[in-house]
C-alpha cells in the first residue's frame, strides 16, 4: 500500500517536472538565447499559455504527500522551509513577469519584465535540482548535536549553507557543492527540455540554431552526469546497493541514458516530437533513477543517532491509505480525459493559432 | 513560544486572506457565467454569449490569482504547522488531495477549453465545458470546507496512543453536521461577491455611457441574483451555521455575539458596542431584549450560556476581534439587503437604469461583500481558537518545532512585497479587462 501511494506520488512529481519543466527551460533559453522582439514574444507565450494547469500537478502532488505520508511531509517542509518558500516566491515572481510583460508597450518595460521571466525560471531549475540533492544527500534528522537529538528524531531545519559547503559532514546546509552539481544537472535537463519545447511549439527564427545548442548542452550534461555518478558515494556509502537487490530497478537509469543518448541525434529526428520526448524520458529517468536508489528511504538521516525517513516509518494508517484508492483511480481516469481532450485542441504551434487574444 | 506562534498565524492570516480574495469572486463567478452562456442557448441574442465570455476573462484572471496564491497556502501547513500535519495529516489529508486531483485539473482543463474552443467546439459543448468549471470550482470549495468543518467539528477519527488522529470512517468527513450549512453559506455569499461585482461594473457603464446595453443586463443581473443570494446568505444558511457555532462551540457563540454574562430569562442580541475586556462588559451598547434566544432557539426566554461560563483557557484568545468580525459581516450582510431591495423596486418600476445615486452606489458597493466574506472567515477562525482542531489539538501544539519566530518573520515580509506587486498586477489586468469592454469579441 505504500509502495502504491508512493509509486503515485512519484508518478505526478514526473509528470509536474516535464510539464512546468519545459515552462522553466523555455524561460531559460529566453533569457540567453531570444534575440528579436518576435522571438521574445512567441517564447513567453510558449509558457504563459500552460504554466497554472501545468502547476495543477505541483499542488496535487503536494495534497497526496500530505495525505499519505504527513509525517514526511510535515517534517520536510519544516525543515526546508526557507528554501521552499523561496521557491514559492519565485513561482510568483515568474508568473508576474509573464503575465506583466506584454501589458505596456514599451521596451524597457518588456526588457525588465522577460528578464523577471528568465532569472526565475533559472534559478526555479535550479533549485528544483538542489532540492533533490538535498534528498538524496540526506539531512541531520532530530537536529542531533554530539548524540543528542534537539528536536523529535524525525524534525530538523536546515540552514541555507553553511561554511563549508561540504556535503559529507553530519550538518550540511541546502546548498553545498554536491547539491550544486545536481542543481546545474537540472538547468542543463531543463534548458535543453525547453529548448525541444521550443522547437515543437512555436516557429521561432532561432529554432536550428536551437538544435545545435541541444547538441552542446547535451554534452555538457553526459560529462556532468558521469562526474555526479562518480561522486554519488560520498553521500551514499553504497550507491548500487539496491539495483543488486533488486536488478529491475535497472530500468530507471537505463531509461536516462536512453534520452541521454537519443539527444545527440536531434539534428536527425524527423518529427520534432522525438527530441521532446527523449529530454521527457531524460527528467523521468533522472528522477526514479535517485528515488531507486535510496527506495525505501526518502529522507536519509546524516547522522546514527535517528533513522532516516522510509516510506514505511511517515505513512498514515492501512485504512486511510486503502480508502483513498478508489477515488484516486476515479481521480486519475478523469485527468486522462482531460489530458486527452486539451492536447487535441492544443496541438500545432502556437504562432499559428488564433487564440484570440 | 507565544511569540513564534505570532509570526506564524500573522504569515497565515495574511496569505489566506490575500487568498481568498480571489475564489470567492470564481465560485460565485462561475455560476453566473453559465447562466449567461445558458440564457445565450435559448435565445440566441449574441449579448448574453458576449457577457458570458466577458466574465471569463476575468474569472482567467481570479483562477490565475487564485492558484499562484493558493499554493503558498498548502505549503504553509507543512512548512509552520508541521506538527499539525504530522498530526492530522492522515484526515484532512484526504479533504485536500482529493481537491488537488479533482477540482484543480477540472477547473484548469475546462477553462482553457472555455477561452480558446469557442469556435472548434460548437456553442453546446461550450456551455458544457463552462459548466464542467462552475463544477471544479463548487467542488474545490465544497473540498475545503469539508476539511475546514473537520477542524471545527471533528468526526470519524481516533486518536492514537502517539497522539495522531487517524481516520475510522471516511463517509463521515462529508456527513458532518457542520459541513453542509457552512458550504451553503460561504457558496451564497461568494454569490453575493460576483453578482456586486458583475451589478457593479454595469453601473460603471452606464454611469460612463459605454456599453450601455451590455451595462443594463449586467446591472439587472446583479441586482436579481445579488438580492436573491444577500437573502439566502442570512436566511437559512447563515441562521443555521449560528446554531451549529451556539450548539457545537458555545464559548464562540458567546464571544461573537458579545454576551459577557449568561442570560437565564433570555438574551438580548448586540447591534452596536464595543467590548471591554478588563471590565468584561460592552461599553455604549445598543441592544434589542430577547431576540438572541428567539432566533437561536425560536424561544424568547430560553438561557444563553455567556462567557463567564467558560474558563480562561477554553474561550477565543482575540474576543475584540472576534466580535467584531461576526458584527461587521452581519451589519453588511443586512445592509446589502436593504441596497439590493430597493435597487430591485427601481429595477421593477424600470427606473434603475437612469437613476444615479443608485447607481454610484452600486459602484462603490463593490469592496464590502468581499470585506463581508472575509470578516466571515475571520468568525470562523478566530471562534475556533484556541483550538486548531475544536476541543483536541490546541493552535500552539500545532506549529512547526524547528522554524525559528526570526525565520517566519523574514518570510511573511517578503510575501507582503510580493503580493503587494501580485495585486497592483491584478487590478491593471481587471482594470483594462473591463475598460477594454465587453464587447471586444466579434472577429
Amino acid at each position: 500500500m505504500e509502495i502504491f501511494w508512493f509509486i503515485i506520488i512519484a508518478l505526478f512529481l514526473a509528470i509536474f517536472f516535464i510539464l512546468d519543466g519545459y515552462d522553466f527551460g523555455t524561460g531559460i533559453i529566453h533569457l540567453f538565447f531570444a534575440k528579436t522582439d518576435k522571438d521574445k514574444e512567441v517564447i513567453s507565450k510558449a509558457a504563459g499559455l500552460f504554466w497554472d494547469s501545468n502547476e495543477v500537478w505541483l499542488v496535487a502532488a503536494g495534497g497526496l504527500l500530505f495525505m499519505a505520508f504527513p509525517t514526511l511531509y510535515a517534517s520536510a517542509f519544516s525543515g526546508f522551509y526557507l528554501p521552499l518558500i523561496i521557491v514559492l516566491w519565485l513561482i510568483i515572481f515568474r508568473a508576474i513577469g509573464l503575465e506583466l510583460r506584454s501589458q505596456i508597450d514599451h521596451p524597457i518595460w518588456r526588457t525588465i519584465w522577460d528578464k523577471a521571466f528568465g532569472v526565475s525560471s533559472l534559478l526555479l531549475a535550479l533549485f528544483f535540482g538542489v532540492a533533490l540533492g538535498n534528498v538524496a544527500r540526506g539531512v541531520n534528522l532530530g537536529g542531533v548535536e554530539n548524540g543528542v537529538s534537539a528536536y523529535e528524531a524525525h524534525y530538523f531545519f536546515l540552514p541555507l549553507w553553511n561554511p563549508s559547503f561540504s556535503p559529507s559532514t553530519t550538518h550540511p546546509g541546502v546548498i553545498d557543492w554536491f547539491t550544486i552539481v545536481i542543481g546545474i544537472i537540472a538547468v542543463v535537463t531543463l534548458a535543453i527540455h525547453g529548448a525541444n519545447w521550443i522547437i515543437l511549439k512555436t516557429n521561432a527564427s532561432i529554432n536550428n540554431k536551437l538544435k545545435s545548442v541541444i547538441f552542446n548542452l547535451n554534452i555538457a550534461l553526459a560529462v556532468l552526469t558521469i562526474f555526479s555518478v562518480s561522486i554519488w558515494h560520498i553521500i551514499e556509502p553504497h550507491p548500487l546497493a539496491n539495483y543488486l537487490e533488486y536488478p529491475a530497478f535497472l530500468i530507471f537509469p537505463m531509461v536516462y541514458f536512453i534520452g541521454l543518448i537519443g539527444t545527440f541525434f536531434i539534428k536527425k529526428f524527423k518529427k520534432e516530437v522525438y527530441g521532446f520526448a527523449c529530454s521527457s524520458i531524460m527528467i523521468v529517468g533522472g528522477i526514479t533513477s535517485t528515488l531507486a536508489t535510496m527506495f525505501p528511504v526518502l529522507l536519509p538521516s546524516t547522522n546514527d543517532t535517528n533513522p532516516g525517513l522510509t516510506i514505511y516509518n511517515t505513512a498514515t494508517s492501512q485504512y486511510g491509505m486503502s480508502v483513498a484508492i478508489p477515488w484516486m483511480i476515479v481521480g486519475i481516469v478523469l485527468i486522462i480525459i482531460y489530458f486527452l481532450v486539451q492536447k487535441k485542441l492544443n496541438a500545432g504551434k502556437i504562432d499559428d493559432m488564433d487564440y484570440g487574444h | 513560544m507565544e511569540d513564534m506562534i505570532f509570526y506564524d498565524r500573522l504569515q497565515f492570516a495574511f496569505t489566506i486572506t490575500f487568498h481568498y480574495i480571489f475564489p470567492q469572486l470564481t465560485m460565485g463567478l462561475s455560476l453566473i457565467i453559465i447562466l449567461f452562456k445558458g440564457y445565450y442557448l435559448k435565445s440566441n441574442n449574441e449579448i448574453y454569449n458576449d457577457a458570458a465570455k466577458f466574465f471569463m476573462k476575468i474569472f482567467a484572471i481570479n483562477f490565475t490569482m487564485g492558484v499562484v496564491t493558493g499554493i503558498p497556502m498548502e505549503f504553509q501547513f507543512g512548512t509552520n504547522w508541521a506538527k499539525f500535519s504530522e498530526l492530522t495529516g492522515g484526515i484532512i489529508g484526504q479533504t485536500l488531495a482529493m481537491e488537488g486531483t479533482f477540482s484543480f485539473f477540472l477547473e484548469s482543463s475546462f477553462l482553457a477549453l472555455f477561452i480558446f474552443g469557442e469556435k472548434l467546439m460548437g456553442q453546446k459543448l461550450h456551455f458544457l465545458t463552462g459548466f464542467f468549471v462552475f463544477l471544479g470550482s463548487w467542488a474545490s470549495g465544497y473540498l475545503i470546507l469539508a476539511t475546514n468543518a473537520w477542524m471545527q467539528h471533528p468526526v470519524g477519527y481516533e486518536v492514537l496512543a502517539n497522539g495522531k488522529f487517524v481516520l475510522t470512517h471516511f463517509s463521515e468527513l462529508f456527513s458532518n453536521p457542520w459541513l453542509l450549512p457552512a458550504f451553503l453559506h460561504n457558496q451564497m455569499a461568494s454569490l453575493v461577491t460576483s453578482s456586486f461585482v458583475v451589478g457593479s461594473i454595469g453601473a460603471f457603464y452606464l454611469l460612463i455611457k459605454k456599453h450601455e446595453a451590455h451595462g443594463k443586463l449586467f446591472l439587472k443581473t446583479g441586482v436579481i441574483i445579488g438580492l436573491i443570494s444577500s437573502l439566502l446568505v442570512a436566511f437559512p444558511t447563515g441562521d443555521l451555521n449560528a446554531k451549529n457555532v451556539a450548539k457545537y462551540q458555545p464559548a464562540a457563540f458567546a464571544a461573537m455575539e458579545g454576551i459577557f454574562e449568561t442570560e437565564e430569562a433570555g438574551a438580548e442580541i448586540v447591534l452596536i458596542g464595543q467590548p471591554n475586556m478588563v471590565e468584561k462588559k460592552l461599553d455604549n451598547k445598543i441592544a434589542v431584549p430577547n431576540i438572541l434566544s428567539f432566533l437561536t432557539y425560536q424561544e424568547w426566554d430560553k438561557q444563553i450560556i455567556g462567557m463567564d461560563h467558560f474558563d480562561k483557557s477554553e474561550l477565543p484568545d482575540n474576543i475584540p476581534a472576534l466580535y467584531y468580525s461576526y458584527h461587521i459581516m452581519v451589519g453588511l450582510g443586512t445592509i446589502f439587503i436593504g441596497i439590493m431591495g430597493i435597487s430591485m423596486l427601481f429595477l421593477y418600476r424600470k427606473k434603475l437604469y437612469s437613476f444615479k445615486p443608485l447607481l454610484w452606489t452600486i459602484l462603490f458597493l463593490v469592496p464590502f461583500p468581499f470585506i463581508a466574506n472575509l470578516t466571515g472567515w475571520y468568525v470562523a477562525e478566530l471562534g475556533r481558537q484556541p483550538y486548531l482542531v475544536y476541543g483536541l489539538l490546541k493552535t500552539v501544539d500545532g506549529v512547526s518545532p524547528t522554524v525559528s519566530s526570526g525565520n517566519t518573520l523574514f518570510t511573511l515580509l517578503g510575501f507582503v512585497a510580493l503580493y503587494m506587486l501580485l495585486g497592483l498586477l491584478f487590478l491593471v489586468l481587471v482594470g483594462k479587462t473591463i475598460y477594454h469592454g465587453p464587447q471586444h469579441q466579434k472577429h
